[in-house]
């Protein structure tokens, strides 16, 4: 499966298992900014880290400071390798952007149609690589995990 | 990603021509405006700051970074809430090195000129834009009640974003800063449920965490709530909405300035959406605030949004004669607790065993007792976010089952209302 979709911050060709979210989340109170791990009991991938992974979600709910976790992940190195949304997140961006300012190296967000993220869904935990806007799931997807 | 168009005075900041700390804030505010389409930046009057609590070091290398390049807010600016009680500071058990980062975050975005309110209400300590002014908040409880309750124009704007806009005095042109995108698009008609319910303060987190999960961030007009409904109860629906969705903005019919009546606050249009929540639905959605089931509570907590006034006027003629039986926290701003001691009222809250958690709150760092357990609260708010970020389990319940079942140190709740 090969989707293009709308560059909403540029990064380096990356790769990672696809980590599909099936229930919007608020990375404040949500995510362990520590570890990247999904914290909040309630939420289906409870105990799920975030590290690595290519974080596949509609959107994001809930607090404003979920920029501030954002940034946190990337500076403790416990970031996705990769965050693909179905609507531009410009809260994550925003974190993602002051990394670059204080010089972490930061990751690349991908924008899709939500029909794109639907049929994500059924790929959950497979491979995928984007590069220059596209992300290819399976098949052409190197690495392990 | 839109063409931003920038006047001459902007481009100067985003070349540096007043200094390193603008050249910074605007390039990330142009970004930003490029990402989210706007086509030009708009003016603001002030700014709510959420970006002065601790959440790592990298929120605090950032605010010293713009004090070091020399910056400052060009507007009033007031702060949200920090990781630390500055009038009671062993009341946080933050210690060594993470008390000592969360002070110097609070202390940087005082030293770019903001005022030092740390509460998550600031319109409850005077900071009230008017309706129709532009302004950039963050703190999804603010945002929304910025919008909704005073009419004033903010996006959802999260730490970074509100420090860079006040220092550059300006937003991007898009969002609900525009009067399109205002208009409500979806009607929530609460007329099948009971008057009686929907004058009780309980009531209304529970109708904003139904909201948040049923319009996502569309706009939504609620039509058959009392005229009477109150400024608190609006703020709590407001808080439970900004915490299940990305509410930052609702109407109510006949009481919120953009809604004299329905067809205003739908702008003339017609609605995309009616819809209707039955009791059942409002009772599930009541359920799914608690955790906890009934039995054993280990501690109570109110002020999510930080107490009023007005709620601790109501809290003081529920206090019960004998001491609580499990530590009873109000979180709310300096603002409010200076009037309360001004007035003499301190003790009489003391005696109870009440404790006044005063520039931060119960759910963003650690003051709960470390044992863990269940905790009690009337804040949609705490009860989303008790969980995951403090261990306790929750149970939501009025402030009048708050009270009862911290005598007892069991719950209690009056289930009538909800029958």
């Amino acid at each position: 499966m090969e989707l293009k979709g709308t560059v909403v911050h540029p990064g380096a060709p990356a790769e990672g298992r696809l980590l599909v979210l099936e229930k919007p989340i608020s990375f404040w109170g949500g995510v362990d900014p520590l570890t990247g791990a999904i914290m909040d009991p309630r939420h289906p991938r409870h105990g799920e880290r975030l590290g690595g992974r290519v974080l596949v979600m509609e959107r994001t709910i809930g607090s404003s400071s979920s920029s501030a976790v954002m940034l946190e992940l990337l500076r403790n190195r416990v970031a996705p390798a990769v965050i693909v949304v179905g609507r531009t997140d410009a809260i994550l961006v925003l974190g993602i952007l002051v990394a670059q300012e204080l010089g972490y190296s930061t990751i690349p967000v991908l924008q899709v149609g939500t029909p794109d993220i639907a049929r994500l869904h059924e790929r959950d935990g497979a491979r995928a690589r984007v590069q220059d806007g596209t992300l290819q799931v399976g098949g052409g997807a190197q690495g392990s995990a | 990603m839109s063409q931003l168009h920038l006047t001459a005075g902007e481009t100067a900041l985003l070349l540096g021509e007043a200094g390193p700390a603008p050249r910074l804030a605007m390039a990330i505010v142009v970004r930003m405006g490029e990402i989210l389409g706007a086509d030009s930046l708009v003016e603001i009057t002030s700014s709510h700051i959420d970006g002065c609590l601790y959440h790592g070091d990298g929120g605090v290398e950032f605010a010293e970074r713009l004090v070091d390049l020399g910056g400052a807010v060009t507007v009033p600016a007031t702060l949200n809430v920090g990781a630390l009680d500055l009038l009671n500071p062993a009341r946080v058990r933050a210690h060594g090195r993470r008390r000592e980062m969360a002070l110097r975050q609070m202390r940087a975005y005082e030293a770019l000129g903001c005022r030092p309110t740390w509460t998550c209400a600031p319109y409850q300590a005077g900071h009230r834009p008017a309706p129709g002014e532009h302004v950039a908040w963050g703190e999804s409880n603010a945002v929304c009640f910025a919008n909704s309750v005073l009419g004033a124009r903010t996006n959802r704007y999260g730490d970074f974003m509100d420090i860079c806009c006040a220092i550059v005095g300006r937003a991007p042109r898009t969002g609900l800063h525009l009067r399109d995108q205002r208009r409500a698009t979806v009607v929530v008609d609460t007329g099948a449920l009971a008057p009686e319910l929907k004058r009780r303060d309980v009531f209304y987190p529970v109708l904003g965490t139904w909201l948040g999960a049923a319009v996502d961030d569309r706009v939504a007009v609620v039509t058959g709530l009392p005229e009477s409904v109150a400024e608190d109860q609006l703020k709590a629906m407001g808080a439970a909405a900004a915490s299940s969705g990305a509410v930052g903005l609702f109407h109510i019919e006949g009481v919120t300035p953009e809604a004299p009546d329905l067809r205003t606050a739908l702008g003339g249009a017609n609605p995309e959406a009616v819809i209707a929540p039955t009791p059942a639905e409002l009772r599930a959605t009541r359920d799914t605030l608690s955790t906890a089931a009934a039995g054993r509570i280990d501690a109570v907590a109110v002020g999510s949004p930080h107490f009023s006034m007005a709620e601790f006027a109501r809290l003081e003629a529920l206090l019960p004669s004998a001491p609580f039986a499990v530590p009873f926290y109000v979180c709310t701003g300096r603002s409010e607790y200076r009037q309360l001691e001004t007035a003499g009222r301190l003790r009489r809250f003391a005696d109870a065993g009440v404790e006044i958690v005063v520039d931060t709150c119960v759910v963003v760092t650690p003051i709960l007792p470390p044992t863990g357990g269940v905790l009690m609260t009337n804040s949609g708010k705490f009860a989303h976010y008790t969980p995951s970020n403090t261990g306790y389990g929750v149970v939501y319940g009025s402030l009048e089952d708050c009270v009862r079942s911290a005598t007892r140190a069991r719950v209690m709740r009056d289930e009538a209302l909800w029958s």
